[in-house]
């Protein structure tokens, strides 16, 4: 568990400090993965950077597992780093050491490791992250995606107990992206470690993340579960996020609705309902017609989702309105 | 070609030859030796490095510019107290050693430290993260990273000092130099003059090509 007890952390900068993350108190549990969501600037890098004091903070405390890290000393701190793992954007090899050479560098600056716990260690890495192949090639051999994951075998090669991801797939390309994240979920689901991500990119959260916090302008501005802050988004940021990643322009979806008749409304179904067949039922029944005007059903992390907005038109509003409340769906009239 | 070469004796100009080897060698191997931990410390102690220390590092670059800014020429006669101290004697090979490794220790100290420079700031970083001291950093991250720029340094040390040997002559330094003052110029041998000069640029040609293929040799980007 990490916790920051009104962590704040501030750069001096010509004699003025200038605040990255103002006073901020929250609870990372463990084995969860959690994302940290917020365009470049709003201080998600130096909250990362926070949790393995690569940044040390300027006031509050951060607790991991109940120990007050803010307070170790030089060695007391890189034993702590040992158990945090990290990894990059730009994936931070050494360019000078093979792929192998990559992963076992952790465990050989550790010192407590023997040259056999390290040969294994590292080969049953190279196949977890499936580069068995590429043992003594140099990363400049690679391609983006198998640098990371040689990233992602070098920062578990010590048995971390917290993975932290820094931007880890922004410079992937989509098809990367997806397996990098399908790998990152697979370790969490298997190692049980707790996952940390940084991202600009809510459909990065959507995809692996148990819990969400938005950050805007060195503060968080909403944090909770990811299908409440993905399907019901409060802050005007996390509203940007969303629909970005949804690729909604927000003037076109105006008009759209300027246009339709009638009641509209926006049905958001989780898990099971949606694949109930809801909206034919209640067709029926209340003798109301309906058109779509936007929608999606996806996937938040395993839950499936469905959200749509409809315009209702004729029958009976009233038995409508009382049909879809009693079904497993939120609805939220929209005009 | 008898005619042409007359005053070429060539078992002096093999002696001397074979003096501006040992001197470029063993002066390089010295301005390595301290050059280079001179040019890491530069580094760290530099702004937003690892062991920022702005007087450490104003100190350090202060007397490295100093030697740098003096002209070799100068140097050469400035330092013959020292080297009489030192070794003994201000002449021949031997006399010739501490002034050049004077002229090049700080020279290559700066070529260090800018090629300290251009490792990423992330792999530091990405190191540091791993719980690894500044020693480990300096040792298993830094140095081997920063190889290939250090080997091309080295290289330009080298044939900095080649030519700084060859200026030795003038304070009865030894070498190839030596002899295209006494014979070349003083003399009027340009025979002498020439051969020297041809050999130089040989011995020149051959330090930057191995440096370069040492270079590629060692190169992962």
């Amino acid at each position: 568990m990490i916790v920051f007890d009104q962590v704040q952390k501030s750069y001096q900068v010509g004699g003025r400090a200038i605040p990255a993350l103002h006073p901020t108190s929250m609870t990372i549990e463990t084995g969860e993965v959690f994302g940290i969501v917020g365009h470049s600037g709003a201080g998600k890098s130096t909250l990362v950077r926070l949790i393995n004091l690569l940044e040390p903070p300027t006031g509050g405390r951060i607790l991991v597992d109940d120990e007050n890290i803010t307070e170790y000393d030089a060695a007391e701190l890189r034993a702590f780093r040992r158990k945090v793992g990290m990894i990059f954007q730009h994936f931070n090899l050494l360019s000078s050491k093979t792929v192998a050479d990559n992963i076992a560098f952790p465990m050989k600056l550790a010192g407590i490791y023997s040259r056999t716990e390290i040969r294994e260690r590292v080969a049953e890495l190279l196949a977890r992250v499936s580069l068995t192949d590429h043992a003594n090639k140099y990363p400049s051999q690679l391609s983006g995606g198998q640098k990371q994951r040689v990233g992602i075998a070098r920062a578990l090669a010590c048995r971390p107990t917290i993975l932290l991801c820094d931007e880890a797939t922004s410079a992937l390309d989509p098809q990367t992206t997806q397996s990098v994240l399908r790998l990152l979920a697979d370790i969490n689901r298997e190692l049980g470690l707790t996952i940390v991500l940084i991202t600009h990119e809510m459909d990065v959260v959507r995809r692996v993340c148990d819990r969400v916090a938005v950050m805007d302008a060195g503060e968080v501005v909403e944090m909770g579960a990811v299908s409440d802050v993905f399907l019901h988004p409060q802050h005007p940021t996390t509203r940007d996020f969303v629909f970005e990643s949804e690729n909604i322009d927000r003037d076109e979806l105006q008009e759209d609705l300027q246009k339709a008749n009638g009641r509209i409304l926006r049905l958001t179904f989780r898990g099971e309902s949606t694949y109930k067949p809801l909206l034919g039922s209640v067709a029926r029944e209340s003798g109301v017609d309906f058109s779509i005007l936007s929608g999606r059903i996806d996937h938040i992390k395993d839950t499936p989702y469905g959200q749509l907005t409809l315009s209702l038109v004729g029958g009976d509003l009233d038995v409508a309105m009382k049909a879809l409340e009693a079904a497993e769906v939120h609805v939220e009239v929209m005009r | 070609m008898e005619a042409l070469l007359s005053n070429v004796d060539w078992v002096e100009i093999g002696i001397a030859s074979w003096d501006t080897l040992v001197m470029v060698g063993m002066s390089l191997l010295f301005s390595v030796l301290i050059g280079l931990p001179i040019g890491v410390l530069l580094f760290l102690f530099g702004k937003r490095q690892l062991l920022e220390q702005p007087v450490a590092y104003a100190v350090l670059s202060f007397v490295v510019n100093v030697l740098r800014s003096v002209p070799f020429i100068i140097l050469l006669i400035v330092m013959i107290p020292f080297t009489v101290m030192l070794i003994g004697t201000s002449l021949g090979v031997a006399g010739a050693i501490p002034p050049l490794v004077a002229g090049g220790a700080p020279f290559f100290a700066r070529l260090v430290e800018t090629s300290l420079r251009e490792v990423d700031r992330g792999i530091i970083e990405a190191t540091q993260a791993m719980g690894a001291s500044v020693r480990q950093i300096i040792f298993g991250a830094l140095l081997p990273e920063a190889l290939p720029g250090i080997i091309a340094g080295i290289t330009v040390t080298a044939i900095t000092l080649v030519s700084y040997a060859a200026m030795s002559g003038v304070i009865g330094g030894g070498g190839l130099g030596d002899l295209a003052i006494r014979f070349g110029y003083q003399r009027f041998q340009t025979d002498v003059m020439v051969i020297t000069v041809a050999l130089l640029v040989i011995f020149v040609q051959l330090l930057q090509m191995a440096g370069d293929r040492l270079v590629l040799y060692f190169s992962r980007k």
